[in-house]
C-alpha cells in the first residue's frame, strides 16, 4: 500500500462513505492513538515519522504540537483549554490539492484531527474552510454526521475519556486567511489581518489559548502513520523526507493534474510521465514548483526531487507541490504580472511596504509591458524584491510575492529588455 | 441561490436570527460569528445591505463601523446587489495562462454586462475571482455553488446549456 492518502478515491464512485472508509481499515489509527498511547507518545510517533507541515512552510509536525504546552499530574487545571485548527483555505493560485482530499474522503480528515486534537489535548476543532469549497462543505458536515453517530467524534470516543467537538467554519474568500495568525483573527470574527510573533499560537492563539494550525493534507497523513507504524511511513519516502506527497501540474502539459507519490520524486518524473510532457508544439521555458509564492526554476533542474530542502537548494521552495508550467508561448512577464496582481489585490494592507510596494510593482509591470518601461524599472523591480523580501513585512505574504518576481528577472531578463527596447508586446500570449 | 423578495426592513427575519442564533453556539464569544451572521443574511437576501449590516451588528452587541470593517474585507460578501446566480471566472496564473479573459470576454458578451454589473433581468452578475483550486481544469468558472471545469470556445454553451 504505497498509495495511503488517495488509496480511496476511486474512479467509480464520487467519494469515499463511511462503508468504504472502514472497509480499508479506516478509524485503526485513531483506535490505536486513544486506546494504547498516551497524547505525548502520539506526539512522538508523528515526531519520529518525519511527517513536515503540507501546507507550505514544512514544519516537523510531530515537534510543532509538543510545543503546546500540557498539563502535568499535579497541575491544578488539569484541562485547559487547548485548541485544534484545520486550514483549508487553499486560495494560493495554482494550488490544487485540499480540495481533492476534502472532496473525495472526508473521513480520513476526520480521523487525522480526532488524533491530532488527542495529541495536543484539545476539546475543540475547527475546519477553516475555503467560502468557494461548497462540496467539500457539503460532504464533510454528511461525515461529521457519520462519526458522530458512531462514536468517533463527541463524547468519550471510543468509549475512552476523551471528547472533541469538531465546528465547520466556512469562511468568506481572502487568501490573507490562509496565514496562519490571521486565520485566528477570521474565526475570532475580526478582519483578517496577522498577528505579531512570539507569542506564536501553539502557546497562545484562538482567544489566547494554546492552538495548532495544521493544513488539510498534513492531517490526512496522520491516521496511516498510527495505524501502520512511524517505520513504515519513513520507508514511503525517497530522499531526506518521508511519506508520500500530492503532487500536481498545470499549464500546458499534455495530462495536467495531481498524483500522490512518494516524497523525492525527481520532477522531470513528474512534468514527463505523470503529466506526460509538454503539449504538441509547446516547449518547456521554466515551472513555480509549489505554486505562485515560489521562485521559477528552469529545465536544468528536471533533476532536482521533490524534497523540502533539495528544492530550497535550487533556488526555489516546494511550498505546496503544486508546479505551474510555463510553455515557451507564454510571456513570463505577463505571467509575473498576473501573479503581482493577485498579491497587490489580497494584501491585508496592514504594513506599508506590502500595501504600497505591491501596487508599484504591478504599475512597473504594466509600463514596461504596454511599452512605456525604462530600463531603470528593473532596478527598482529589483529593489522592491529586497524591500519586500524576508523580515521587512509582517507576515510571509510579500516576501512570496517578490519570489516568482526575482527569478523571473533572473532569468528572463532579456524578456523584461525586449519590451523596453521595443517598447511593444513581443509574445502573445495563448 | 434564494429569491431576494424581502423588502428592505430593519429587523431580521426570524429564520435569519434562528441560524445566527445556531452558528453562536460554536464559538466563546457571539462577535465570532460575524462573517458567518453576514453569510447568512447574504444568502436569504442575496446581499447585504446597509440596514441588515446594522441589524446583524445590533444582534451581535458590536458597533457597525466594526462589522462594516468585517463586511468591507472578505470577497464573498456583497454590499452590493448581485445577479441571482453570481458567476465568478478565475483569472488567476493557469486559467489566465490558458484563456481566462477570452471565456471571461464571451460570457460578458452573451449576457451584455460588463464585469460587476447585474444583467437587465436581474439574474446574473459576472465576477472575477481568483484560483479556485481546480487549475488541472483551467479555464474554470463558478456558476452559483457549481465549478464548471474546462471551459472552451464553446464556453456560452457549457454555461448557459444553449
Ligand atoms: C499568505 C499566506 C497564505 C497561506 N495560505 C495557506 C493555506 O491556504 N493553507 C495552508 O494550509 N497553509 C497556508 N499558509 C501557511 C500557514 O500559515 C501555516 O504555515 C500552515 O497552515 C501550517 O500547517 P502545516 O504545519 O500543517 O503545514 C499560508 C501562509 C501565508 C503566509
Ligand atoms: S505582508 Fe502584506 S499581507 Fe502580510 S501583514 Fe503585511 S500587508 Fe498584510
Ligand atoms: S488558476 Fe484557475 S483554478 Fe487555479
Amino acid at each position: 500500500m504505497d498509495r495511503p492518502l488517495t488509496q480511496n478515491i476511486k474512479a467509480d464512485r464520487p467519494f469515499a462513505s463511511l462503508a468504504d472508509y472502514l472497509q480499508t481499515g479506516g478509524y485503526q489509527g485513531l483506535a490505536n492513538a486513544i486506546k494504547n498511547l498516551q497524547p505525548k507518545e502520539v506526539q512522538q510517533w508523528v515526531k519520529d515519522s518525519g511527517l513536515r507541515g503540507r501546507g507550505g512552510a514544512g514544519f516537523n509536525t510531530g515537534l510543532k504540537w509538543s510545543l503546546v504546552p500540557m498539563p502535568e499530574p499535579n497541575d491544578a487545571d488539569r484541562n485547559p483549554t487547548h485548541y485544534l485548527v484545520v486550514n483549508g483555505d487553499e486560495m494560493e493560485p495554482g494550488t490544487f490539492k485540499d480540495r481533492l482530499l476534502l472532496e473525495k474522503d472526508p473521513h480520513q480528515l476526520l480521523e487525522g484531527i480526532v488524533i491530532a486534537a488527542y495529541a495536543i489535548q484539545a476539546q475543540t476543532a475547527y475546519i477553516f474552510l475555503r467560502g468557494e469549497y461548497h462540496l467539500a462543505a457539503e460532504r464533510l458536515a454528511h461525515a461529521l454526521e457519520e462519526a458522530r453517530a458512531q462514536g468517533y467524534v463527541g463524547e468519550h470516543i471510543l468509549h475512552s475519556d476523551f471528547s472533541l467537538r469538531i465546528h465547520l467554519h466556512s469562511s468568506a474568500g481572502r487568501y490573507i486567511c490562509g496565514e496562519e495568525s490571521a486565520l485566528l483573527n477570521a474565526l475570532e470574527g475580526k478582519r483578517a489581518t496577522p498577528r505579531p510573533k512570539p507569542p506564536f499560537a501553539v502557546v497562545s492563539g484562538l482567544w489566547g489559548k494554546p492552538t495548532v494550525v495544521n493544513n488539510v493534507e498534513t492531517l490526512c497523513n496522520v491516521p496511516h502513520i498510527l495505524r501502520y507504524g512511524v517505520e513504515w511511513y519513513r520507508s514511503l519516502g525517497r530522499g531526506a523526507d518521508k511519506g508520500t506527497k500530492l503532487f500536481g501540474a498545470s499549464g500546458r502539459v499534455r495530462r495536467p493534474g495531481l498524483w500522490e507519490l512518494p516524497m523525492g520524486t525527481p520532477i522531470r518524473e513528474i512534468i514527463e510521465d505523470h503529466a506526460g510532457g509538454m503539449r504538441d508544439g509547446y516547449q518547456l521555458r521554466g515551472f513555480l514548483p509549489g505554486g505562485a509564492s515560489t521562485d521559477f526554476l528552469l529545465p536544468e533542474h528536471l533533476d532536482v526531487p521533490m524534497d523540502y530542502d533539495a528544492v530550497t537548494k535550487a533556488g526555489s521552495r516546494m511550498g505546496t507541490g503544486t508546479l505551474i508550467v510555463l510553455d515557451d508561448q507564454t510571456c513570463p512577464v505577463q505571467m509575473v504580472l498576473n501573479l503581482e496582481q493577485f498579491f497587490a489585490q489580497e494584501s491585508c494592507g496592514w504594513c506599508t511596504p506590502c500595501r504600497d510596494g505591491l501596487p508599484w510593482t504591478v504599475t512597473l509591470l504594466k509600463d514596461i509591458i504596454e511599452g512605456r518601461g525604462r530600463l531603470e524599472d528593473l532596478d527598482t523591480l529589483a529593489g522592491l524584491t529586497r524591500m519586500l523580501g524576508p523580515g521587512n513585512t509582517f507576515c510571509a505574504l510579500a516576501p512570496g510575492a517578490m519570489e516568482p518576481l526575482q527569478s523571473a528577472l533572473k532569468y528572463f531578463r532579456a524578456d523584461f529588455e525586449r519590451y523596453i527596447s521595443c517598447g511593444n508586446t513581443i509574445l502573445e500570449t495563448g | 441561490m434564494q429569491e431576494s423578495t424581502n423588502p428592505p426592513f430593519a429587523g431580521l427575519s426570524s429564520a435569519e436570527i434562528g441560524e445566527i442564533h445556531s452558528e453562536m453556539s460554536h464559538y466563546e464569544d457571539k462577535s465570532a460569528v460575524s462573517i458567518e451572521a453576514l453569510k447568512i443574511v447574504q444568502k436569504h437576501r442575496g446581499w447585504v445591505s446597509d440596514d441588515s449590516l446594522v441589524a446583524v451588528a445590533e444582534l451581535l452587541a458590536i458597533a457597525p463601523a466594526q462589522l462594516e470593517g468585517v463586511a468591507t474585507f472578505y470577497n464573498l460578501i456583497y454590499r452590493q446587489p448581485v445577479g441571482k446566480t453570481v458567476i465568478h471566472v478565475c483569472n488567476s496564473v493557469t486559467c489566465w495562462m490558458l484563456g481566462a479573459e477570452q471565456v471571461r470576454e464571451r460570457l460578458c458578451r452573451h449576457l451584455n454586462v460588463e464585469l460587476g454589473e447585474m444583467s437587465q433581468d436581474g439574474e446574473y452578475t459576472i465576477l472575477p475571482i481568483v484560483c479556485l483550486g481546480a487549475c488541472d481544469h483551467a479555464p474554470v468558472a463558478m456558476v452559483g455553488d457549481q465549478l464548471i471545469l474546462d471551459l472552451a470556445d464553446n464556453t456560452v454553451k457549457q454555461i448557459f446549456g444553449e
